[in-house]
């Protein structure tokens, strides 16, 4: 594709596109075309079969393929369209497939651009060939393209520097205010910060719209606040007593956790719900199995990403779907399901021999061959919760590796011996082996 | 090393899994393998010819390390010695196993050795003689199950080795060798 003139998109490990800050997606739509029809230069790609994503700020083409390589993936900013045409209504168009006509601006160079040198321009068609509906998606188009999101992307930076104009001097500021200094200027400062908080805080409860529309602000907020806490914290380590610093750190968390800007939802996605859905999972789920060592219960993350995605909640049948469209496509995390029931998401490169071996050094120590192990004990030594530590002990059951005491003591574990114990002499115990080790360290007790 | 009264206890007997049913099959099959063995071991050094599943049978616990074996577990060992000919449950309840250390065609043999050794080929004897006779102490037979003797003998009777004759009560039924 020489001369290509729209810039490709990254996409995440699961094959979702990187979205730009505050890019929110609209719509999706499967098996279209890109083309254009009168491009002399054909420098406009002929796409075919993809999936468009329209978001507030760009159209995103992606290759519809589980094979997708990097370079499959294109954008058309929507600042570079400077026309979009209104389907006429015939006869043909009833029966062909639906088609989008718009003007796309193209710099001197032969790129898109969405200002500057403008040379000349293109009329790119888009052939909807899958189920969608065009009328939605002209509407959502036409809305986006409209509402230009991309300009205000930048403004929400410089508005939180505001009151810091260095360049002016004076009792004025550049914009007419009586500018303060020293300690009431600072004060003064702090009181209109707080009062802009508490304003923002009110108006964003004051309906669920106000509030869909304070999103973005809060996010900053939540932000802001959380960087306040950090640097604080780093200061007055000395002062802050435990529990305020535990209530920090929860906080912060909790900050943290705020935040999928754009989830994928039915009604943006359509029939590529779930596929989309799942693959948005898949990039979800990096950070947290990280911090729990590769292997997470699957009630933790429907949490999680509940949490994230704020008021488009999905149903546990929604998660568990996305879950199991894992196997179709290259994502580096699968679900899996123990003998118990229990459904656990994990790391591609996770791997029970690790495991094992950190449990069969655990369940070799003197101690643990004499009393065994418990769940909790295990827990403690893997990092991870008892419930899943004992999923653990019991695949390294099954494996033939531990095996179970059940007693009044409760349910415990020890390394399985029975291998080792001679059939023919049971009196025999051989010099090495494990045998051998736990005679010594039942013996040793007296 | 563990001693339960005369008899030797093994090492893994104070292996707490030893007192647990395992659910994996590998693990579960040299378990099985082992209690059979040493139910075996116990009976014939202790002469025990019956085991009550419910009843105290010093192998089924262990108070050493607190541990003993559930009624589950006992009738699956128990069990297994049975589908192996070793045993024979004695009621259809499954609460008292025959624990039979020597095979019926081996006690068979050993009774036929017991009437030759006292010149009995064509004599007659009582079958409480046998059980708890002088000729019988230090012997075998001496303290055989009824159970067990009776079915040694009728093997016997089968091939025509011996007749079985009712006295007027069970204590003077007598067998009549012609070997």
């Amino acid at each position: 594709m020489a001369g290509h003139c729209l810039p490709a998109v990254e996409l995440t490990g699961s094959g979702r596109p990187v979205l730009l800050p505050n890019e929110i997606e609209c719509y999706l739509l499967s098996s279209v075309d890109l083309l254009s029809e009168d491009d002399p230069s054909n420098s406009f790609p002929h796409l075919k079969s993809g999936i468009l994503i329209l978001t507030t700020h760009r159209l995103l083409w992606l290759l519809d393929s589980t094979t997708a390589t990097g370079s499959s993936a294109f954008a058309i900013p929507l600042g570079a369209i400077s026309y979009v045409f209104t389907p006429k209504k015939s006869l043909k168009s009833m029966f062909a497939s639906p088609r989008i006509r718009f003007q796309l601006s193209l710099s001197s160079d032969g790129r898109v651009s969405a200002s500057g040198s403008i040379s000349r321009s293109v009329v790119v068609t888009i052939v909807i060939r899958g189920k969608g509906d065009s009328d939605v998606f002209l509407s959502k188009f036409l809305e986006s393209w409209r509402s230009r999101a991309w300009e205000l992307q930048s403004e929400p930076s410089s508005s939180s520097g505001s009151g810091s104009n260095t360049s002016s001097s004076g009792m004025f500021s550049s914009d007419g205010t009586l500018r303060m200094v020293g300690v009431s200027g600072i004060l003064r400062k702090e009181q209109e910060s707080w009062e802009n908080t508490d304003r923002s805080l009110q108006e964003a409860f004051q309906d669920l719209n106000a509030l869909m529309s304070k999103a973005k602000e809060m996010v900053i907020l939540a932000e802001k606040m959380r960087l306040k806490l950090l640097a604080s914290s780093n200061s007055q380590t000395n002062e802050t007593n435990d529990e305020e610093m535990g209530s920090k750190e929860e906080m912060q968390d909790w900050l943290l956790s705020v935040g999928i800007i754009s989830p994928v939802t039915k009604e943006s996605a359509g029939a590529l719900y779930h596929q989309q859905l799942s693959r948005q999972l898949a990039d979800f789920v990096k950070i947290p199995l990280e911090r729990v060592g590769g292997m997470i219960n699957l009630i933790d993350i429907y949490c999680l990403f509940n949490r994230a995605r704020g008021t488009e909640l999905i149903s546990p049948d929604d998660l568990l779907q996305a879950c199991m469209l894992w196997e179709k496509f290259d994502v580096p995390v699968l679900l899996r399901k123990f003998d118990s029931g229990v459904m656990v998401i994990q790391n591609k490169s996770h791997s029970d021999e690790e495991v094992f071996v950190k449990i069969r050094m655990l369940v070799l120590k003197p101690d643990a061959l004499r009393a065994g192990i418990s769940a909790s004990d295990a827990a403690r030594t893997l990092g991870v919760a008892p419930a899943m530590a004992k999923e653990h002990l019991l695949t390294a059951e099954s494996k033939g590796l531990l095996c179970r005491d059940i007693s009044p003591d409760g349910f415990r574990f020890y390394i399985n011996l029975f291998p080792d114990i001679n059939q023919d002499d049971m009196y025999l115990v051989k010099d090495n082996g494990n045998y051998a080790s736990w005679v010594r360290a039942s013996h040793a007790r007296g | 090393m563990q001693k339960l009264g005369e008899f030797k206890l093994p090492h893994f007997f104070n292996y707490p899994p030893y007192f647990t049913l395992q659910p994996v099959r590998a693990t579960r099959e040299k378990q099985v393998q082992l209690w059979k063995d040493l139910i075996l071991d116990y009976c014939r050094t202790q002469k025990i010819f019956v085991v009550g599943v419910d009843e105290e049978f010093p192998l089924f616990s262990n108070p050493a390390i607190e541990r003993s074996l559930s009624h589950e577990a006992r009738e699956a060992f128990l069990s297994a010695l049975v589908s192996e000919g070793r045993a024979e449950w004695m009621d259809k309840g499954h609460k008292n196993c025959l624990i039979l250390w020597y095979r019926i065609q081996d006690w068979a043999d050993i009774v036929v050795q017991f009437a030759r050794d006292n010149g009995l080929e064509d004599g007659v004897v009582t079958i409480e003689e046998l059980r708890s006779g002088t000729e019988s102490q230090g012997t075998e037979l001496h303290g055989i199950d009824r159970t067990i003797l009776n079915r040694a003998l009728k093997l016997l009777e089968q091939k025509g080795k011996l007749v079985i004759f009712k006295g007027t009560s069970a204590d003077d039924e007598g067998v009549k060798f012609s070997l």
